[in-house]
């Protein structure tokens, strides 16, 4: 398993490497201008003198070798230094990756966002599975049954609806009409007595309401097809012949066999927690890392969408491999030595 | 999670209609429910606290490295400039004692130099007193050639600054500068501290995140809290100049989401005192303030929504050697080269059609370029505000223009067919639609094309949909100057600034036409010092462009905000931040 892991990890650096270039071209090729969104009364020459600022005119290849070192160098020992106080080398002399549009270190801002995305996105990703799960296996058990027709019905709609129509709603319902939740998720709020934790929740309420209903959709549908998928086999019939209760035939034998998959997928969404959830996160200004990118990429604030992508790219490559060895784990019949 | 939605901005900005939709649903049920009671008790004290909504959030809190107007504003509550523009253009001294002027000899006789007096009773936030040093500095700073300022263009024919004792500053220029305000008037060039930015210079500009973050100013909020593109946290500036202000204590600067979303928050649901920017349908605008929580503010600047004629031939077999490219006026358009079709597409268009449809109380129908101050606003062109679509057809008629058997008019084998292109946003593709419907009455065919505002406005010289490029016969899109003096705006439609690949295609006319007077008149306006004899050049320079049609204006945009019932003190203003006069806001 380790040795497993070990190639694993070792193939993911060429796969890394190809990705930040292809990013990297594909964004420098896009038809933008990190001066694009300044009023027109700026003049071209002081536009061209901006973007001299920023680096821009120096050649594809010193710009792409630049945000290699400086990604892959720089912020890791800027990170050491934070952690262990030491400093190591010329640390002030050292070139961070800058965002263009704040002229500020692009993973301090990443740091910054972490926790409204990790509190909403997060949130609601755990909300969706604990909706999920149960209402998968039960619509498994019960194939047909009104919960089942009335869960496949709501789940269509959760699917198909997108999130900035059910946002609205929301708003429309608790914030205009019965005035109960702030439309504004407020990011400089802290959590310090039961009164803030409860400001808190009440933020925390419509954003997640939202992400989770649409995230429990996907799943429960998932669920209860793995469910009947193991529903029908030998082994259950087996058990039930051997008089185990009903109860732990479906908690024991048959639910712990459709984890399998389904926790897969749980593993594999993983990341798209940490990209954020760009349309809800404007709609509730959670402002999160989902907006932080949309913003980015509408000022062609390239170094901060360059690396925003690129860490979502490592943590799909990442949790791809965490889905693969998990699924060893849950299931003894899979070998990978 | 909503991972559909990663496709980019293009896919999130196509919910913006039904967003609007929903919007107007929610103004509806408002209205059935009778509006929930107001949140904040009379007896108790008022709230000092002042919620304020941008919904594009503020990147940076110095001015000079801004990425628009945002951070400006946002600035604007922390540094000062020497003088603001108050809400009718006028100036007033802000960190300055008074205007200086040649009759109070502020101003050299020879136009070369100007001398400001500081007050002597501001210090900044950190206990420091203000110098002539700090002024002088920032000048230096912005003009560094290696800072990346974009506020470049006021400093323009700033020879040096020079600070003379503690309280006076003297700038000289290297010509006469019959406007010589342009230094330090308004947000966009505040005063910077000196100590604070000292290691801040040319390069080492982009590495001062904690000084860009939260620069030490003279006004009367400083920077509690600076979160980047989101939220910024203010108290107030307890040693600020005036006792007694500013009223509130502390402030929010929230930022994100869209402009329906802001009204909505100060109109509709009361967690916001002021929300910036409004562009949203008027009707919906109309609705929200019906509630009563909040009203809609606008305010009338130098926003000129236009029609922009190509003068040159943009025929797509002509190459990039000759296609919309001026070429001393070898090179003219088909059809657009003849001042009688240009006549009749600004003679065809009910501009108050369009202002009743996209913009309610943000527009009026303009026919002028320059259409404030009002002494810069020329009246010679007022017949344009009443369409006259029979005159346009005999113009058209007279001048050989037929109507062929479908409809549409041309002349020895060439059709009147208009290619015309603005940039992506629904109240623009409105527009639009409705100027080809009243073409299409004088017999002129119109082919629609939007591209997207950051492609259309980046100015790639390598991209063929830039406005600059301009292959097209007409396009739309909003222009205006800042300040009150329209100087170096209407110096750039002069011959030389034509675009093409000698500038890189960055040439500020646009339109590419060419005219000798024109250019002498400009000449003749930067050697001009009296302000009733600038006015009156302007206004010539304005009714050249428009009488001649280079440009089609349509419509004079106004700014829209917004403001709770309950705040009070509000001066809304085109001519400067509009959180200028934030100290005097009260509840």
């Amino acid at each position: 398993m380790i040795r497993y892991i070990t190639r694993r990890l070792l193939f993911a650096v060429p796969t890394l490497l190809a990705i930040s270039f292809v990013l990297f071209a594909l964004l420098d090729l896009a038809p933008s201008d990190p001066t694009g969104q300044l009023p027109l009364t700026i003049g071209p020459e002081v536009r061209a003198q901006i973007r001299e600022s920023l680096g821009l005119d120096q050649p594809f290849a010193v710009r792409y070798v630049k945000w290699l070192e400086q990604f892959f160098v720089n912020e890791p020992l800027n990170v050491v230094e934070k952690i262990t106080g030491l400093e190591i080398g010329d640390s002030s002399g050292r070139l961070r990756v800058r965002s263009w549009a704040t002229r500020s270190p692009v993973v301090d801002l990443i740091v910054e966002r972490l926790p409204q995305t990790l509190w909403v996105v997060g949130l609601s990703y755990v909300v969706g599975i604990l909706i999920a799960l149960p209402i998968g296996v039960f619509s498994a058990y019960k194939q047909y049954s009104w919960f089942d027709q009335i869960g496949a019905f709501v789940s269509m709609v959760g699917f198909s609806v997108p999130t900035f129509f059910t946002g609205l709603l929301a708003i429309l319902l608790f914030s205009v009409t019965l005035n109960w939740l702030p439309s504004i998720y407020d990011t400089t709020h802290e959590v310090t007595d039961l009164g803030s934790l409860w400001t808190q929740l009440k933020q925390l309420f419509m954003p997640v309401l939202v992400l989770a209903f649409y995230n429990a959709a996907q799943l429960s549908r998932f669920m209860r097809s793995a469910m009947l998928d193991n529903l029908n086999l030998d082994y259950v019939r087996t058990a039930r012949a051997k008089g185990v209760r009903e109860r732990a035939v479906l908690l024991v034998h048959v639910l712990r066999n459709s984890m399998i998959p389904v926790v897969t997928m749980i593993a594999l969404g993983v990341p798209t927690i940490f990209g954020g959830a760009i349309i809800t996160e404007q709609i509730f200004r959670v402002n999160g890392l989902g907006q932080l990118l949309i913003v980015a990429i509408q000022g062609a604030d390239i170094p901060l969408v360059q690396t925003l992508t690129f860490i979502f790219a490592v943590l799909i490559v990442l949790f791809n491999l965490v889905a693969d060895v998990l699924y060893g784990l849950l299931d003894p019949r899979i070998r990978y030595d | 999670m909503d991972t559909r939605n990663r496709g980019g901005n293009r896919r999130g900005t196509a919910g913006l209609p039904m967003l609007a939709w929903a919007v107007a649903l929610a103004a509806c049920s408002a209205e059935d429910a009778g509006v929930a009671p107001g949140d904040a008790p009379p007896a108790a004290a008022p709230n000092r606290h002042l919620n304020i909504l941008y919904w594009q959030a503020a990147s940076t809190l110095n001015p000079y490295l801004s990425g628009g107007t945002k951070d400006i504003e946002a600035a604007s509550m922390v540094v000062e400039p020497l003088a603001h523009y108050d809400e009718n253009g006028n100036m007033v001294p802000t960190l300055a004692r008074d205007i200086p002027s040649v009759e109070n000899g502020g101003v050299s006789a020879d136009l070369r130099s100007i001398t400001w007096t500081l007050r002597q009773d501001v210090n900044w936030s950190d206990g420091t007193p203000l110098t002539a040093h700090d002024v002088a500095f920032s000048g230096a700073y912005c003009m560094h050639e290696e800072a990346g300022c974009n506020s470049l263009t006021a400093f323009a024919d700033v020879e040096r600054i020079e600070a003379q004792g503690d309280h006076t500053v003297r700038i000289i220029f290297s010509v006469p500068k019959p406007f010589p305000y342009g230094p330090f008037v308004g947000s966009t060039t505040p005063v910077l501290q000196k100590a604070q930015f000292e290691g801040c210079l040319g390069v080492k500009a982009q590495e001062c995140t904690e000084q860009n973050f939260r620069p030490i100013g003279t006004g009367p909020f400083k920077v509690d809290e600076f979160r980047a593109n989101d939220v910024i946290s203010y108290s107030a500036n307890e040693g600020y100049r005036e006792p007694g202000k500013p009223w509130f204590r502390t402030a929010t600067f929230k930022g994100g989401g869209d402009a329906a979303s802001a009204a909505r928050a100060v109109l509709e649901t009361g967690e916001f005192d002021y929300a910036w920017n409004l562009q949203v349908e008027p009707e919906v605008l109309e609705s929200m303030s019906a509630g009563g929580k909040g009203e809609v503010l606008a305010a009338y600047g130098t926003l000129v929504e236009r029609l922009m004629v190509n003068h040159t031939n943009d025929d797509p077999s002509l190459g990039p050697e000759r296609r919309s490219l001026y070429l001393d006026g070898a090179n003219p358009h088909p059809f657009l080269a003849d001042r009688a079709v240009r006549r009749a597409l600004s003679m065809a268009i009910d501009r108050q059609v369009l202002v009743d449809a996209g913009y309610g109380a943000g527009g009026k129908p303009t026919c002028n370029v320059v259409p404030a101050p009002p002494i810069y606003a020329s009246t010679a062109n007022d017949e344009c505000q009443t369409p006259n679509v029979p005159e346009a057809n005999r113009l058209l008629d007279e001048a050989g223009w037929m109507r062929g058997e479908d409809g549409v008019r041309a002349k020895d084998g060439v059709r009147l067919s208009i290619l015309f292109q603005t940039s992506t946003n629904s109240v623009r593709q409105g527009t639009q639609a409705l100027i080809k419907q009243m073409w299409g009455a004088i017999g002129v065919e119109t082919e629609l094309r939007n591209i997207d505002g950051g492609v259309f406005f980046g100015g790639d010289p390598a991209s063929p949909d830039t406005f600059q490029k301009f292959y097209a016969d007409i396009q739309m899109y909003t222009n205006n100057f800042d300040g009150t003096d329209p100087e170096v705006y209407l110096a750039g439609w002069v011959c030389d600034e034509a675009p093409g690949p000698d500038n890189q295609w960055l040439g500020s006319n646009v339109p590419r036409a060419c005219v000798a007077e024109y250019d002498a008149l400009v000449g003749e306006l930067a050697r001009t010092a009296g302000l009733d004899e600038r006015a009156a050049i302007a206004k010539r320079l304005n009714d050249i462009l428009v009488r001649n049609q280079y440009m089609i204006p349509l419509i004079w945009r106004a700014r829209l905000s917004a403001r709770s019932m309950s705040l009070q003190g509000v001066r809304i203003n085109a001519w400067d931040s509009e959180l200028w006069n934030v100290a005097d806001w009260h509840r």
